[in-house]
This record gives C-alpha cells, structure tokens and sequence, in this order.
C-alpha cells in the first residue's frame, strides 16, 4: 500500500470527484465525435450480459409460461375463460383462412405468380428489456450460427409471433438490440388498407406508433390493416403491422399486432439489401475487326 | 499503515479483512446488482423511468450516509452502464451522477441531522433538477426536441420509490454495509 501524509490523501480524496467530472465531460465529448464507439462498447457489454439475463429469464418464462406478464399467475381462470372463446373464434377464422388460401393458390396459379424469395430467420429468445425513458429496445441472445458474421444482421426485421416488432440496430457475437417499434428514433414507411396508401409510422416512445404524411384528402380509414412498405428500401413490402385506430380526431395511431410489453421470442428476417447498388460503368469495348495478343 | 501496540487494535486476520471488504463494497455491489436486475423482460409499465430513478435515489442516500463506500469512480462507472444500457448518449449520466454525488455532498452537513421528509423533499428536488438537466442535454446532444412527459414520469418515479430505498439502504446502513462492525 502506497503511504502518503494526511494532507496529500485528503487532497487526493478531494480531487477524485472533479477529476472524474472532467473525464465522464471528456466521454461526451469523444462520445459525440466518434458514433461507433458507443455502439462497439453496447455491443461489447450486451455480449457479456446477454448470456446472465438467459439465465435469470429462463426461470420467469418458466414460470408464467410465456404469457409475458408474471401478473397473469393472479387470474388464470378469467384468462382460461377468454382463451376457450378466443379459441373458438379463431377456429371459425381457420376454415376461413383454409378457403381463402384454396382460393388464392387458384388465383396463383391462373397468374403464374412468381413467389418472392423467402428470408433467412432465426429464432431468438427476449432475455432482457432494456432502454431507457426516450428509448425501447430488448436484448435478444443469438444462434451460435450467426457468430461469424454480426454484422449482417444489423437491419434485420424481429417480428414475434403476430407482427412486426422492431429492426435490429446492433449485433454482437451473442446478442443484439433490438429497438422496438414504438420508439423515438423508429420511422417505418407502411402502406394502409386494401389500396395501400403510403403512410409513415412514427414511434411515439412508448404510446401507440403515430400515422405521419398519409394523403390529405384520404385520412385513414378506423380498422384498415398497416403492412410494410418498401418504399425507401429497408422493408420488404407486406409485413403485417397493425391496425389503424383514432384516439382523438386526425390523429390515427396504429395498434401493434406485436405484443410489445410482452415479447419473448423473436424472429429476426434477413433480408436481401433491396437497396440500388452502385456499379461503376464499364466501358464499352467494341469488338477489334482482328484479334490482338492480350497483355 | 503504522503499527500499533497489540491490544488497541484487533487482529488483522484474512476472514476480517474479507468482511470489511464485502461491507465496503455493499453499497456499490448492490447498485450495479439493481441496475441489471431492473432490466429483466418483467412487462411491468414503468421500468424504463425506474433504472434512472434507482441510481439516483442509491447515489443520493450512499453519498449522504456513507461517502466512502460510493467513490466518484463507481458513480462515473454506474453512470456509464446506465448510458449503455438505457442508449443515452455515452456519458451524459456520468456526468449527472457526479454532479449529483457533488452536490449532496456538499449538502451533507446541513443535511444528515435533518428529519427524514425534509431529506426526501431534498432528493425530490435533486432528482428533478438532474432529470430535466438530462431532458435538455440529451436534447441538445440530439439536436431535437424530446418530449418533456417522459422526464416527469422519471421525477415522479424517483420521488416514489425513494421511502422503499431508503427503508432497505437503512437497514443495509446498520447491517451488512457497516464497515465499522467488521
């Protein structure tokens, strides 16, 4: 242990605190100057995190069966009760859905319809919520199949069982955030209804996702389906959303289809970059009337 | 450290040298044990104002009843993590937490014989004014303005859960973070 005099300790207590100031003011700034430095260490941390919090929410899934909330253990009856009548409404919309599909391979075929590649998914298990009060992003764990290339999920659509929940922003070797749709910083270009008007769905920190710039003469319609656009290259087109709802006059929000406050599995879709590449202009070589030794 | 005469002073043995350590360390353990704990996928409405308010209340009540168990460097470090995890941007919190350490420590004197509502109107206050310091600088660093509702949801949460923390950290105070007793 480093002996000093009385004096030279207690200045050395008194600096601490000022010093560390000037080095967390210091951290701003370097913060702001270089973007990816704290994403590099978010990563980082949310790898060595990721594999506790799968301990730890193993046991909680475990114990409210995947419903999401530890405070659905206090009602289970009432729950069991709209469970039977959910299920036997959507028995109904089953043989439904089984025509509708008869019929729409029919309507396939007569158009020799080309189906659309389909993604690569992986599964991936919610093992922490984490964000902060101008922030909503989970933490996912990820196959051991992905740990070569990261990097290639970033911009991955995370959907849970029903609809789309949110983009992959940042991937590690073993885990990666997953910023939600109902964030700040989440602008997704949708299309509305069965005519698919554009629209913008803008995440309003925690609320129901705002309705931005759809067509001023055609505000959207109480109860029109929200999906996916393509517009602008990040989505592919046709994901389900949501559901238009008014809250207040002129001011659509969309319900979520995803179980937001409740995720616990995701699927992450990678899909193809729908973004032009830029290939430089080769030029044109015209064909020599004879044949010349190549160099 | 100079030698005493046997007798004034208790041995040294390895197993005292660990409690005193694990006593030292209580506050600071405890603190970052919360701040992942607060994380875990729950789906209770509210978590995300209640990391920033856990922080604060910890630092406040360490840094007022026993300051040397919650050095600067651990409150930079705590501020740090919650940056990572909440996605502020890196070292805003740090800052705060030092400014609010600073502060209450500055308070201290005047602070520590008063009653128990008047500290907590103190923390109430000091949550606030660090809240929306917050609200503004991450505003700022963002070059837009974020909405305020949030940032009150965070004051009230603060002022909320302080009682609770404050009820544990007391016991904790006489029990298993007195380094004194070791």
């Amino acid at each position: 242990m480093l002996r000093l005099s009385v004096p030279i300790r207690q200045a050395l207590s008194r600096l601490t605190l000022p010093v560390m100031l000037m080095l967390s003011l210091g951290t701003v700034l370097v913060g702001r100057a270089d973007q990816n430095l704290a994403d590099h260490l978010r990563a980082g941390l949310d790898d060595v995190l990721a594999p506790a919090y799968a301990l730890v929410t193993a046991p909680v899934v475990a114990l409210e069966h995947g419903s999401g909330l530890v405070g659905h253990l206090f009602d289970l009856d009432a729950q069991n009760q709209a469970l039977a009548a959910e299920n036997a409404k959507l028995l109904q919309w089953q043989t439904v859905a089984m025509a509708l599909e008869a019929q729409n391979d029919a309507l396939k075929t007569a158009l020799h319809y080309q189906p659309s590649p389909v993604p690569e998914f992986f599964s991936a298990d919610v093992v922490a919520d984490l964000g902060g009060v101008y922030a909503r992003s989970v933490l996912v764990t990820l196959p051991p199949a992905l740990a070569r290339d990261p990097a290639r999920l970033v911009g991955a659509v995370a959907m849970d069982g029903r609809g789309v929940a949110g983009r992959v922003v940042e991937a590690g070797d073993r885990s990666a955030r997953v910023l939600l749709i109902t964030d700040l910083n989440s602008r997704i270009p949708v299309s509305l209804g069965v005519h698919g008007q554009p629209a913008l769905m803008a995440g309003a920190n925690g609320g129901d996702p705002a309705l931005l710039y759809w067509a001023p003469g055609q505000p959207p319609a109480e109860g029109d389906m929200v999906l996916t656009s393509a517009m602008g290259g990040a989505f592919p087109a046709g994901l389900p959303v949501g559901v238009v709802h008014y809250d207040s006059q002129n001011d659509p929000v969309v319900l979520p289809l995803a179980d937001i406050d409740g995720l616990r599995l995701l699927r992450l879709f990678i899909y193809p970059s729908a973004e032009p590449v830029l290939e430089p202009i080769r030029p044109v070589v015209k064909p020599a009337g004879k044949p010349h030794k190549g160099h | 450290m100079a030698r005493r005469p046997a007798g004034l002073r208790r041995n040294m043995t390895f197993w005292r040298r660990l409690d005193m350590a694990s006593r030292h360390a209580w506050p600071a353990a405890f603190l970052l044990f919360g701040m992942l704990v607060i994380g875990l996928p729950l789906g209770l409405p509210g978590l995300a104002a209640m990391r920033p308010a856990y922080v604060m209340g910890s630092v406040f009540f360490w840094s007022l009843y026993r300051p040397a168990s919650l050095p600067a460097p651990v409150v930079a470090g705590a501020g740090l993590l919650l940056d990572l995890l909440g996605m502020t941007p890196l070292g805003l919190w740090a800052v705060l937490l030092l400014v609010l350490q600073g502060g209450t420590l500055a308070a201290r004197r005047r602070l520590i014989p008063q009653s128990f509502l008047l500290t907590w109107a103190v923390f109430a206050g000091f949550s606030a004014v660090i809240s929306l310091a917050t609200w503004g600088l991450q505003s700022a660093l963002e070059l837009r303005m974020l909405p305020l509702l949030p940032t009150c949801a965070q004051i009230a949460v603060a002022g909320g859960i302080y009682p609770a923390l404050a009820a544990l950290f007391i016991r904790a105070h006489r029990g298993p973070a007195a380094a004194e007793l070791a």
